[in-house]
């Protein structure tokens, strides 16, 4: 064979002579020109090089890196939804995947006991999250731990000046929503992806660096070229992992959190601000079980009471960082008065119940539903503290692109959201599902699984609806940090309006539920 | 106007009108034949550019005139022909447009041979050409959807590239990629189970026997899919009017309205063939979303799907 020296226009194609002669032309990329071409005539076909013979085929088995289709690193609630949703699909439940995560219990059997107490780590997830996770099977397992469910939720500050409740009826739903234990969302879709036919593989490591090298020729290689080979021929990314191992594969998904290492590697940027904020969390008890989930804006913040079952309740109660510090060393004797109080006559007057609408306003109104001619109701008393006292201080963070070349972020990688209305985890499991769709569409229509294309339809999916969240959080969480006067009686206002206005509450609650993925144009 | 007449003009139209940049509308007039059916430019309506230089499937060669045309072709191509995989380059229409086409091939031929639609692999074991394969945007997908493709195209400069980009990924390095005629093929003896022709027939001297080709190298019951552009008054306001003249995507003279087909003349040309025409949709952009969808609506672009009599 003869080799002919051409320019190339195409500068993202080098000649990896050897490996190091490689890496140099890297990062001279955009210098390189020539490029080796074997003697074209007009009947072009690959040929099997026979050099290296019948070993070929058997050596990816001996001593070859193992390949994976896909490497999700983080294998938390989001990680692991990704893994499940893809098992549970004909079209991807085929693929390698490997799931990269620090926790060695990842994976093992684990039996939670019944008669545990709930772990402070709850979320609470929307409809739409339920839907996805009963499509990908998770739900039964789910429904055999404590969950609650609930159908009624009471949001009011301490001015005193108004209240909004929500009932699913409005929407003629039977739920807005339920509360899951953390560990019992990620080991059921553990249990999933572990009974499905998805080749997975669980590595115990942390995520050192990720290489990836642009796409060149694979003429030369053989019939079956090796890991290494593709590698260097930019067909797969590279992990190096902290115990050593080297993990090859075609997509990366970075699904490790806020402090993402994914993201930090691909160099992605994020934009976001640290709120001066942090939160408690903690599970409570009461005398009597709780079907309605609480909110009231004080002065420095909100503070949550979720039903999470039995007589059970958990609390996200946001405050500044001193205060935070305070509450939590404080006894916990004084730690359940101060709930108390906050949740009850603390910081200000319990709003007035209103008779149901105006009749001036009817015409606006229309049709009152349930939920605007309900009473104001005072959340159940909290009697006993019933685990340690969580806490972890808040930020806005989003990323300013989801994808990258063989890389996708999902969940708290991509964004980080303010806790008070509970969205955080949906939103990662709507880009869990949302991923996994787009590989599936992809693998149907012949793309290649890193192929930028498939992954910015994600992208164009995803973000949009993320940053239209995360502005509406954002905006109540400014709205409710200023107590000035006239903006708490205009925010009381804006409060009574929507509890009134029918069409208005409907989308709230649908917007709030998942079913609709931005708050306008649906 | 004789065929000669027919390639000058166009050839004067072209070197006056068309901008540099697109000259990668532009047909071939290459290795082996020429074909004076319509003006050099292949595109149908609004951006999509089928840019998938092709030439007809006639071998009506003037060989001297054309081995002088191709050397000044081919230099003023080179640079625009390494654009194909660039997916925001000139070529990024027809890279829109790829999914839909594929969604179509994909739901008719696992339909026709029976194959599971929920397979990663449909087409493994199917032996499928695509005609007219340009970079090899069509080829590749079928690869990886597991069927065992050629590729033909008459321009070498394309061919050239197919081969180039399918060597990066070991699921497509085993694409048979040839600079040849459909023509050529039949008289090689080669039949292949389902035969793949878009955006080929309307620039085609002879749709007729053109359609006799692909017939003839399908197997019987073998399928049959073709794609082009409407003769229709849409067809004229969208690929030439606004195209051409008011959004000047295209240049003038880009498209002769007069050679394209309607629906009814593509099957009627195919019933004579011997291909049964099963189904056709139409594709339609949505310019705010920048995607392309499948639909009822063939009145500008169209695909079909036939199956080849026994």
């Amino acid at each position: 064979q003869s080799y002919i020296y051409i320019y190339h226009v195409m500068s993202d194609v080098i000649v990896p002579w050897d490996r190091v002669l490689a890496r140099q032309l890297r990062t001279n990329v955009c210098g390189s020109k020539h490029i080796f071409q074997r003697a074209w005539s007009t009947h072009v076909t690959r040929k099997v090089s026979s050099t290296a013979g019948s070993n070929e085929s058997n050596a990816n088995s001996t001593g070859d890196s193992p390949q994976h289709d896909i490497a999700i690193v983080g294998g938390g609630m989001v990680g692991i939804a990704l893994a499940a949703s893809l098992a549970s699909k004909p079209l991807t439940k085929h693929l390698n995947v490997a799931i990269i995560d620090n926790n060695p219990l990842l994976g093992r059997k684990n039996i939670i006991e019944k008669g545990h107490l709930p772990d402070p780590r709850v979320s609470t997830v929307t409809p739409a999250t339920i839907s996805f996770l009963k499509d990908i099977g998770a739900w039964k397992y789910i429904e055999e731990q404590r969950h609650a469910y609930f159908d009624k939720m009471q949001v009011w500050d301490y001015t005193g000046l108004g209240y909004t409740r929500y009932n699913a009826k409005d929407v003629d739903q039977d739920i807005l929503g339920c509360v899951v234990e953390n560990k019992v969302l990620q080991s059921s879709q553990l249990s999933c992806v572990q009974e499905s036919d998805l080749q997975k593989t669980i590595y115990p490591a942390r995520l050192n660096s990720m290489d990836m090298l642009p796409s060149s020729s694979l003429t030369g290689l053989g019939e079956v070229p090796s890991t290494a080979d593709l590698f260097m021929r930019g067909r797969l990314a590279k992990l190096e992992l902290s115990d050593g191992n080297n993990v090859y594969a075609k997509l990366v998904v970075g699904a490790d959190g806020s402090k993402s290492r994914v993201r930090e590697l691909a160099g992605i940027k994020t934009t976001g601000w640290n709120y001066s904020q942090n939160a408690i969390i903690c599970t409570v008890e009461h005398t009597v079980e709780n079907f309605t989930a609480w909110q009231r804006f004080l002065p420095n913040g909100p503070i949550a009471l979720l039903p999470v079952g039995d007589k059970f309740s958990n609390i996200v109660w946001t405050m500044d960082p001193t205060e935070a510090s305070d509450r939590r060393s404080m006894s916990e004797d004084d730690f359940i008065k101060a709930v108390n109080d906050a949740l009850d006559y603390g910081y200000g007057p319990h709003p007035e119940t209103t008779s149901s609408g105006g009749s001036s306003l009817s015409w606006l109104t229309g049709d009152v539903n349930i939920s605007a001619k309900e009473r104001f109701e005072t959340p159940p008393k909290v009697v006993k503290l019933s685990s340690e006292r969580m806490m972890f201080p808040l930020s806005l963070r989003h990323a300013k692109d989801y994808v990258s070349n063989r890389v996708a972020l999902v969940g708290d990688s991509a964004h980080t959201v303010h806790p008070l209305a509970g969205q955080g985890v949906n939103l990662g499991f709507a880009d869990a599902s949302a991923l996994s769709r787009a590989i599936a569409e992809g693998i149907a229509l012949g793309t290649d699984i890193g192929e930028a294309n498939l992954l910015k339809r994600y992208e164009a999916e995803r973000k949009p609806a993320n940053i239209a969240m995360m502005a509406v959080l954002d905006g109540i969480q400014k709205m409710y940090a200023v107590n000035f006067g006239p903006l708490n009686a205009f925010r009381a206002a804006a409060f009574h309006g929507a509890h009134y206005i029918s069409p208005l509450k409907k989308r709230i609650i649908s917007y709030a539920s998942g079913e609709q993925s931005l708050p306008l144009f649906s | 106007m004789n065929q000669m007449q027919r390639i000058l003009s166009a050839r004067r139209l072209s070197h006056s009108l068309i901008p540099q940049s697109c000259f990668l509308h532009r047909r071939w007039f290459s290795t082996s034949e020429t074909d004076a059916s319509s003006p050099p430019l292949s595109s149908p309506h609004q951006k999509i550019q089928t840019l998938e230089d092709k030439a007809s499937n006639k071998s009506r060669s003037t060989a001297s005139a054309t081995s002088s045309l191709n050397e000044q072709e081919l230099a003023k191509f080179s640079a625009i022909a390494d654009t194909w995989w660039h997916s925001e380059g000139p070529f990024k229409p027809l890279h829109l447009m790829n999914p839909t086409r594929l969604a179509f091939i994909r739901s008719t031929l696992c339909r026709h041979f029976s194959k599971d639609p929920s397979s990663a692999r449909p087409f493994e074991g199917l032996r499928l050409i695509d005609v007219g394969c340009g970079g090899g945007l069509l080829s590749e997908p079928l690869a990886r959807m597991g069927a065992t493709v050629t590729g033909i195209d008459a321009v070498d400069k394309n061919v050239k590239i197919a081969r180039l980009h399918a060597d990066m990924d070991p699921v497509t390095s085993t694409i048979e990629y040839q600079c040849t005629t459909a023509e050529k093929l039949v008289d090689d003896g080669r039949t292949f189970d389902a035969v793949l022709a878009l955006e080929v027939i309307e620039h085609v001297a002879n749709p007729a026997e053109f359609c006799k080709s692909l017939s003839a190298l399908t197997i019987p019951n073998g399928a049959t899919v073709l794609s082009t552009i409407n003769r229709s008054m849409r067809a004229y306001a969208s690929a030439i009017v606004a195209a051409e003249y008011i959004l000047q995507w295209l240049p003038k003279g880009t498209h002769e309205w007069s050679s394209f087909l309607t629906p009814e003349e593509l099957t009627m040309i195919l019933q004579r063939a011997s291909v049964d025409v099963k189904e056709m949709a139409g594709f339609v952009y949505n310019p705010i979303t920048g995607r392309w969808l499948l639909s009822d609506d063939i009145s500008v672009n169209f695909i079909a799907y036939g199956t080849k009599k026994e």
